[in-house]
C-alpha cells in the first residue's frame, strides 16, 4: 500500500461530498453530504499518520477529534432543521430566503 | 512502484475491495431519490472507511467510527428523517434541478487536489513507497496517553463542545410551553 492511493479515494470522498453538497436542496442529505466530506478528511489523516509514523500518533488523534466534532455538528444541525420544519412545514434549504434581498 | 507491483500485493486487493463499494455507496449517498436510502448509504461508505482504518493499522479510531458513526450519527439521521420528513419514499424534488454547476465545481475540486496530491508528492517524496506503519496496530495505549498528555487541552476544549452542542440541541428542539403547561408538567 502506498498513501498516493488514499490520498486519490479522499479527495474522490471529498468531492463527491462537494457535489452533494451543492446539489441537494433537502437540508438532511446536505447534512449527509457533510458527513462524507468529514470522512473524506478522517481518511486522510489517518493515511498520513500511517505514512509519517509518528510516535504518538498524532494523525489518528486528530481524526477522533473530527469525529467527535462531527458528531456535534450532525447534533445541533438536526435540531435547526427540526425547528425549520416545525415553523415552515418544509425541509427544503431553498425555501429559506427570509434573510435574502 | 509499477502498477504490476501493485497489484501483485493481496492487501491492495483489500483495499480496491473497500474503496469501490466505499465511492459507490457515497456517489448513492448524493444521489438517492430516498432520503432513508441516502442514509443507509452513508453506512456503507463509513463502514468501508473503517475498514480501510483497519487495513491502516488504525485499529482503536476504526471501532470509535464504528460505534460513533454507524451506532449514533445514523441513528440520529434516521430519527431526524421521521421526524421532520412526512412523505419517506421516493421523491423527486430532493436534489436542484440543475446540477451541472454543483457537477462543475466538484470536478474542479477533484481535479485541484489531485494536482496538489501530485506535486506535493514530486516535492516531499516518498509517496509511493510503502506505508512504515502498516502492519502492526497502534496501541491504544499511545492514544490515551496522547490525549492526556499533549492534547488535554484540545480534548477538555472537544468535551465542552460536544456538551455544550448537545444541550443547544436539545434546547433548541424541545416545544416552546405556554405558562399554564408548564405548570402542570407537559414538558416532562
Amino acid at each position: 500500500m502506498v498513501l498516493t492511493q488514499f490520498l486519490v479515494l479522499g479527495a474522490l470522498m471529498f468531492s463527491i461530498g462537494v457535489f452533494g453538497l451543492l446539489s441537494r436542496r433537502n437540508a438532511v442529505t446536505i447534512l449527509l453530504s457533510v458527513e462524507l466530506m468529514l470522512a473524506a478528511v478522517n481518511i486522510n489523516l489517518v493515511a498520513f499518520e500511517a505514512f509519517w509514523n509518528t510516535a504518538a500518533a498524532h494523525g489518528q488523534i486528530f481524526a477522533i477529534f473530527v469525529i467527535t466534532i462531527a458528531a456535534a455538528e450532525v447534533g445541533i444541525g438536526l435540531a435547526i432543521i427540526l425547528l425549520v420544519f416545525r415553523n415552515r412545514a418544509s425541509g427544503n434549504i431553498d425555501e429559506l430566503d427570509l434573510m435574502r434581498w | 512502484m509499477t502498477l504490476a507491483d501493485w497489484i501483485a500485493e493481496p492487501v491492495n486487493w483489500a483495499f480496491l475491495a473497500m474503496a469501490f463499494p466505499m465511492v459507490l455507496a457515497a456517489l448513492r449517498v448524493v444521489t438517492s431519490r430516498n432520503v432513508v436510502h441516502a442514509a443507509l448509504f452513508l453506512v456503507l461508505a463509513l463502514a468501508a472507511s473503517a475498514g480501510l482504518f483497519l487495513l491502516l493499522s488504525a485499529e482503536f479510531v476504526a471501532w470509535v467510527l464504528v460505534l460513533v458513526y454507524i451506532g449514533a450519527v445514523v441513528v440520529l439521521f434516521l430519527f431526524g428523517i421521521m421526524i421532520t420528513r412526512a412523505p419517506i419514499g421516493k421523491e423527486t424534488n430532493l436534489s436542484h434541478k440543475k446540477i451541472w454547476p454543483a457537477a462543475v465545481a466538484s470536478l474542479a475540486v477533484f481535479g485541484v487536489t489531485f494536482w496538489l496530491i501530485y506535486e506535493l508528492g514530486e516535492q516531499v517524496g516518498g509517496f509511493s513507497d510503502t506505508l512504515p506503519a502498516v502492519g502492526q496496530a497502534t496501541p491504544t495505549e499511545i492514544l490515551g496517553e496522547g490525549f492526556i498528555n499533549i492534547y488535554l487541552i484540545p480534548f477538555e476544549a472537544v468535551g465542552f463542545l460536544l456538551l455544550a452542542a448537545l444541550i443547544g440541541g436539545i434546547t433548541l428542539a424541545r416545544k416552546d410551553l405556554s405558562p399554564a403547561e408548564e405548570r402542570e408538567g407537559a414538558g416532562l
